[in-house]
């Protein structure tokens, strides 16, 4: 092509891929200060902070940015302990192939979990602190003065009792000499002035320009661009293919396979690569698993609720006797289908091999294991290949798993030299996805003379993700984190309530569709199972659904709080407007106390979501805003789900393919969301996941005060109810 | 050879004309603010303005715009980030991955020049684009935010 202008030309990230020692991306979380000028080396500071002769700090960052936030968080962590101005900071990814090389100096990678800023909050605060003092102890050392005898603030360090200041720019090479400190100590939470502050995210100017680039914008010097095919039936090959129509159309370079599974189509263009790729005749061998479909999945998890026995994850007292003795018992069953993750971003990764190296530049949750994972496909030493990262557009928990990865570097690997880039199409994003997993559940409850709960049986039936592709995870071929959110006691994935005689067991069985984390991972399914029967039992014993919840909370306070403050901002104990109905929920996961009360509101069969109040105790948050934010975006996510997500399969395969069929939330169905965010001080929770657990449930409640129609199988679009 | 007239520039690009526009301008003008989401005009990511009208480019064949025609990316909605829209969203700090934001933006700013006192029944109509973050009620109180703005200059 040719252009008007220069700013026309095709953008070229500046590299230097082939020198990894000097490689750097370093991706401004804003604008540079004026006086901010790469070529004047930084010194590192402990290896999490970098110190210019500017002045800028430079802040490294372990875990990817994909939207949660966690950037800023982490940032602000650091930074109340540094002491340096909030405008003077910058962030960069710490790269994984020197995290291997340095012993792994930055840790665990792994975004996922909700766990970034309560894994990091102590190493961190600890980083900040170690230079703080190494930049005192230069300039003490500079002047001659002991350092008691100097203060620090706003990035500048000030000798007291003469007046002298100093900027951290201007110490930061004689800091770099100085030893770490071998203990520091921490700020108390009453101290903070920058963590624990609702600060603005320092990812936002360059989201809102298109300045901000994600790994499916990277522009390499004589790169091309790849379309694939994957067999759409799980466990399927390829039986062959005729590609002598695509490799004679425009920009056509390469027609590839990999591992029998997949064709590529390798072009100019991507759009080239993908028209092309619809012209090659695939045959594809659907292999074992063409039988597997919905009716069969639901008949061998329905086997799986009358099983005799199930691998107990959680008992107390004997339930199944105090069922037996009981006059009133209730049942019901209850399901929830696979969901694709869907984010924005498709599924993509540029790939460049040589024969000595391997880099990919991957949006991936977990750099570690991304690094891992195109070690082993290019067959190369994990010292000689490295990830670049980018902030990621959305994970979700798709991108924990490398398929794609590995993907990129076999089709790079078949052109050395020559970087790749591979975009999905969202219809083989959405068909290849690792989704989340499929269960039924039957639940058994007696209720005592006092309405109380006199024993519960909880059986889940149905897939394990670890089973189905991490079996190494598994204890004595069972999997234990299928009770997440139903374990007993205090802390981390409790439930909510003491119950005198509790059983909850599982009955594995794992279809041929692979499943993987998605946002909430077990607490979806096994919390709207949960509370919607609490509920259930509730209405049964003619008691509030908040004072039969709190009759059982004596023995655990905070999840008692959560529930009571959001009843208190719900107004449960106030009247709901003329045609609103109230639901509520309480959970505990990844670290964090959560509630919810639901208002929605009815017209015939048209049901619409008004109002959704979350309390939520992280016990502290690093930035209570991106908290906010993480509720609101848990709610849609999980709602988006509960109301319309349902992906069914067919044949082995996965029918939905593109937001057509996969309908999700828009913003015409969006809730008012308020939260409420608690900090009890003596732990760090998560925020990202925790508030899925509890808005279906919650909803769903709603609707069933409503309605008097109790939603046991989601999606509700399916429950004959319409929601608007 | 198919002319456009991107941002003010005018670009002169060797395709077929049935590329859709999305990919013309990622891959061929390197404006890659502009997001590939779905290939179908359901998700809004790669929304553009022809004409100030707000357009799903994945869907529009660069053979079907006339030469005349004014096509706006984000990266051409103002030269500095200073467009209302985009400063509500700053104030806002809206963007969560921020991904889908390019195309929200643009269908934003193309609602607010045509209804500039959007009620909420409308925002909610013409804003289909999809947030998988579910930064939704940030991008509804910005909309309201530039609304305001919108009303304080044109009572001055």
């Amino acid at each position: 092509m040719t252009a008007g202008t220069s700013l026309s030309r095709r953008y070229f990230l500046k590299t230097t891929a082939a020198a990894f020692g000097t490689f750097a991306l370093s991706f401004a979380a804003r604008a540079p200060a004026e006086t901010f000028d790469p070529t004047r080396a930084p010194h590192e500071l402990g290896g999490w902070v970098m110190i210019y002769p500017s002045n800028d700090v430079v802040i490294r960052i372990s875990r990817s940015e994909m939207g949660q936030g966690s950037l800023t968080g982490l940032a602000q962590l650091l930074v109340e302990e540094l002491e340096c101005d909030w405008s003077q900071v910058r962030t960069e990814y710490a790269s994984p192939r020197e995290n291997l090389v340095r012993g792994e100096f930055w840790g665990d990678f792994q975004t996922g979990g909700s766990g970034s800023i309560r894994e990091l909050h102590e190493p961190l605060r600890q980083a900040g602190a170690t230079a703080r003092v190494m930049l005192v102890a230069a300039a003490a050392r500079l002047w001659d003065v002991a350092e008691r005898e100097c203060s620090v603030a706003a990035g500048t360090i000030r000798h007291m009792p003469s007046g002298r200041s100093v900027s951290f720019g201007e110490v930061a090479h004689l800091a770099a000499e100085t030893e770490p400190p071998a203990n520091v100590s921490l700020k108390r939470p009453e101290d903070w002035r920058i963590l624990g502050q609702p600060l603005r995210r320092l990812d936002t100017p360059d989201k809102l320009t298109g300045k901000q680039l994600y790994c499916i914008d990277v522009a390499l010097p004589g790169m091309l661009n790849a379309a694939v095919q994957s067999c759409p039936v799980f466990g399927g090959k390829l039986r062959g293919f005729n590609a002598d129509v695509a490799r004679s159309m425009p920009g056509v370079r390469h027609v590839l396979t990999i591992d029998d599974t997949a064709v590529v189509v390798v072009a100019d263009r991507w759009w080239q690569a993908s028209t092309a790729l619809g012209a090659v005749e695939i045959e594809w061998d659907p292999g074992p698993y063409t039988t597997v479909n919905d009716a069969t999945i639901s008949d061998r998890l329905r086997e799986g609720l009358d099983a005799e026995q199930g691998y107990s994850g959680t008992t107390v007292g004997e339930a199944l006797s105090a069922i037996e003795g009981s006059e009133r018992v209730i049942t019901a069953d209850y399901s929830y289908p696979y969901q694709a993750h869907a984010a924005m971003e498709p599924i993509n990764a540029t790939a460049l091999y040589t024969s000595d190296r391997c880099e990919i530049w991957a949006p991936t949750q977990h750099a570690g294991a991304c690094l891992e994972t195109i070690a082993e496909a290019s067959g190369l030493p994990a010292e000689n290949c490295e990830v670049h990262r980018l902030h990621l557009g959305g994970g979700f928990g798709r991108r924990l798993y490398h398929d794609y990865a590995r993907m990129a570097v076999l089709i790079a690997k078949q052109m050395p030299g020559t970087p790749v880039k591979m975009i999905w199409s969202r219809e083989e994003d959405m068909t290849h996805d690792y989704y989340h997993p499929v269960t039924r559940c039957r639940l058994t409850g007696a209720l005592d003379a006092e309405g109380g709960i006199a024993g519960l049986h909880m059986r889940i039936s149905g897939q394990s993700i670890s089973g189905s592709i991490a079996p190494h995870r598994l204890v004595d071929g069972q999997d234990p984190r299928v009770f997440h959110g139903l374990y007993v006691g205090e802390g981390n994935g409790t439930l909510s309530y003491g119950i005198p005689n509790l059983l909850i067991d599982h009955v594995m069985f794992n279809p041929s569709i692979r499943p993987g984390s998605w946002r909430g991972v077990n607490l979806n399914q096994n919390l709207f199972y949960f509370e919607s029967f609490v509920d259930e039992l509730a209405h049964a014993a003619g008691r509030d659904p908040l004072d039969f919840r709190l009759e059982m909370m004596s023995g655990h306070p905070k999840h008692r709080a959560v529930l009571e403050a959001a009843a208190e901002r719900g107004g449960w104990r106030q009247a709901a407007p003329e045609g609103v109905f109230r639901g509520i929920a309480v959970a505990n996961g990844y670290g964090s106390y959560v509630a919810a009360v639901a208002e929605v509101s009815l017209k015939d069969t048209l049901v619409r979501l008004d109002r959704l109040v979350v309390a939520i105790d992280v016990g502290n948050a690093a930035n209570p805003e991106l908290i906010a934010r993480q509720a609101e975006g848990a709610c849609a996510f999980g709602l988006s789900a509960a109301l319309y997500g349902q992906c069914t399969v067919e044949g082995g395969a996965i029918q939905q393919t593109n937001f057509d069929t996969y309908r999700v939330l828009r913003l015409a169905e969006m809730p008012r969301v308020e939260t409420v965010v608690l900090q009890s001080r003596d732990f760090w929770g998560g925020g990202g996941e925790p508030p899925i657990a509890v808005a279906t449930p919650a909803v769903m409640n709603a609707v069933f005060a409503a309605t008097g129609q109790r939603i046991r199988h989601l999606p509700l679009a399916g429950s004959g109810l319409i929601p608007t | 050879m198919i002319d456009l007239r991107i941002n003010g520039q005018t670009y002169e690009i060797d395709t077929s004309t049935d590329t859709p526009l999305l990919w013309v301008l990622r891959e061929e003008a390197g404006l890659t603010g502009t997001k590939y989401g779905c290939g179908i005009a359901q998700c809004g990511a790669c929304t553009v303005h022809i004409d100030g009208v707000a357009v799903r480019s994945c869907s529009m064949p660069v053979g079907a715009i006339k030469q005349d025609q004014k096509i706006v990316t984000i990266e051409g909605l103002s030269e500095d980030g200073s467009h209302p829209v985009q400063k509500a969203w700053l104030q806002g700090d809206v963007p969560q991955c921020g991904y889908c934001q390019s195309g929200m933006i643009m269908a934003a700013a193309a609602l607010l020049s045509q209804h500039p006192q959007p009620t909420d029944e409308i925002i909610a109509e013409q804003i289909t684009n999809i947030c998988r973050c579910g930064a939704y009620n940030r991008v509804r109180a910005a909309i309201r935010q530039v609304a305001v703005e919108l009303a304080k200059q044109s009572s001055n």
